[in-house]
């Protein structure tokens, strides 16, 4: 196994008011590794995103990411794209932040944009592009940097079915180009069968882990994936375990 | 059809209302300083259309630089605001107190401050204060609006103070300054003509001036005149800046 890219040891989050959040929970992700969070509204999720992006310090706990800045990227469940700024411009952004010479960050943001099948869009605004379109922007402008971890937090949960099947090949086909970490968020078990190496499940009140089920076929998989005996019992396993971790009292 | 119907209706309404003032006027008889018909007041208009003109520029004039004025303090003030919090606490209570305080209580002080040859700095200072607040709380509001997950993206790419500001804060603000700057331009006009009223004087040489001195010779033909070029200019830097918001949050948006 090689070394760690993040690793979450023993961490608590409370929120002032609102107590326990998240912890103890633990999590370790290897480089290049895919590990798909499901769970319940308000299990912590998006809390053990932020802890990965650093984003937020724990009360409690040791966060360790190897990850530089600029080496971490985020893609939220909204596009969150700035309305005045062209897609290229956009996807520009995290360079000139990070003082990249602007005919070098044209060039990456213009090759970040073609990776995510938008080369024809980079003029455009977010207003002008599509729901789908709009996450491609978003998720180009996570790439632009290079990312060593890449964190979304429900990324396709706005979309529809198709789109959301298309975007998730495409990641996995961008992720076998460059092989990031990869944690995302997903409130839909076969996305997180279909892509992830490993599933965490995770419970509410505070959020913990309810295990993980690891899916043991090599990524990215053909879609037939999705019809093999692996894919159903993982997919049950995790669904049972949801519903048991539902079924405990908070 | 429907655009000209929007223009046409409000016309036909304003021209049956003249209509049955000046007959109403004809058939009472009602003496002209008390209430002239709308054919007084144009020729009003015709007699005075040189003077009246003058002074609306001279009101303008005054309630533009009062604009400026606003909009540099405003910006200026909204910018140290979001800055620091025990700024914002040590800053607020007292842009409330003045945006509550009536200008007509205070316009008396200004009107001494600025001296009698120099009634002007006492309108355009006034006319700012006015116009002050919506481009300071549009502002605020503006600048603390920007999308949290945008905020965290640069707080993730390490942004620094000033990129955050240039690259993410004030863009995001714009709409907001923007329509602060509408508001603000009808209330400096207001401003204007009210400080003009109080200041009492024809140093200025304002509409709110002609609006006075007519009055007092009891020219209500003249007045209406005075008044109608009021609403009418006022009306055209409305539409300007309806027109400049419009422009700019199409092209904010992108659409």
């Amino acid at each position: 196994m090689t070394a760690p890219v993040a690793a979450l040891s023993d961490v608590e989050v409370d929120y002032p008011g609102r107590g326990r959040a998240l912890g103890p929970f633990d999590l370790t992700l290897a480089q290049g590794e895919i590990v798909a969070l499901v769970g319940p509204s308000g299990c912590g999720k998006s809390t053990v995103l932020r802890l990965l992006a650093g984003l937020e310090a724990p009360t409690r706990g040791i966060v360790r990411r190897v990850a530089a800045r600029g080496e971490t990227a985020v893609v939220f469940q909204a596009p969150t794209l700035a309305p005045w700024l062209s897609a290229a411009a956009n996807v520009t952004l995290p360079l000139e932040l990070a003082g990249v010479a602007r005919p070098e960050a044209r060039l990456r943001a213009r090759e970040a944009l073609r990776r995510v099948g938008l080369a024809d869009a980079a003029r455009a605004r977010p207003a002008q592009l599509s729901g789908g379109m709009a996450m491609r922007a978003s998720l180009a402008r996570a790439l632009v940097t290079h990312p060593k971890l890449l964190l979304l937090d429900e990324p396709f949960a706005a979309l529809d079915e198709i789109t959301r099947r298309a975007l998730a090949d495409d990641l996995l086909k961008i992720w076998s180009e460059s092989r990031p970490a990869i944690v995302f968020v997903t409130h839909n078990v076969e996305e997180a069968v279909y892509m992830a190496g490993r599933v965490v499940v995770m419970t509410s009140g505070p959020g913990r882990s309810a295990g993980e089920t690891v899916v043991d076929a090599p990524l990215p998989r053909p879609l037939a994936f999705r019809t093999t005996a692996m894919f159903r019992s993982a997919a049950e396993a995790i669904s049972n375990r949801l519903a048991d971790s539902m079924r405990r009292p908070a | 059809m429907n655009r000209l119907g929007g223009l046409v209706a409000p016309l036909a309404l304003v021209a049956s209302l003249l209509a049955a003032w000046e007959i109403a006027c004809r058939i009472t008889g009602v003496p002209e300083y008390l209430l002239p018909a709308p054919s007084a007041v144009g020729a009003a208009l015709a007699a005075n259309g040189a003077i009246l003109a003058v002074s609306a520029w001279r009101t303008l004039e005054m309630a533009l630089e009062a604009l400026i004025v606003a909009s540099l303090f405003g910006g200026a003030l909204a910018l140290t605001v979001t800055l620091s919090r025990t700024l914002d606490q040590a800053i607020r209570p007292l842009a409330v107190a003045l945006q509550v305080t009536p200008v007509v209580a205070i316009a008396p002080l200004f009107v001494i401050w600025a001296g009698v040859d120099h009634p002007e700095r006492a309108i355009v200072a006034l006319a700012a204060i006015v116009a002050f607040f919506p481009i300071f709380s549009g502002a605020v509001r503006g600048l603390t609006s920007a999308d949290p997950d945008l905020e965290r993206l640069f707080d993730l790419y390490g942004a620094r103070p000033l990129q955050r500001l240039f690259r993410l804060r004030l863009p995001s603000a714009l709409p907001f300054i923007v329509e602060g700057h509408k508001v603000a331009s009808g209330l400096a006009i207001i401003g204007a003509v009210v400080a003009e009223f109080v200041a009492g004087s024809g140093g200025a040489q304002g509409l709110a001036w002609r609006i006075l001195e007519a009055g007092n010779r009891l020219q209500t033909a003249k007045m209406f005149a005075a008044i109608v070029t009021l609403a009418l200019m006022a009306a055209v830097v409305h539409l300007l800046f309806q027109t400049l918001e419009r422009r700019a949050l199409s092209w904010w948006r992108g659409r």
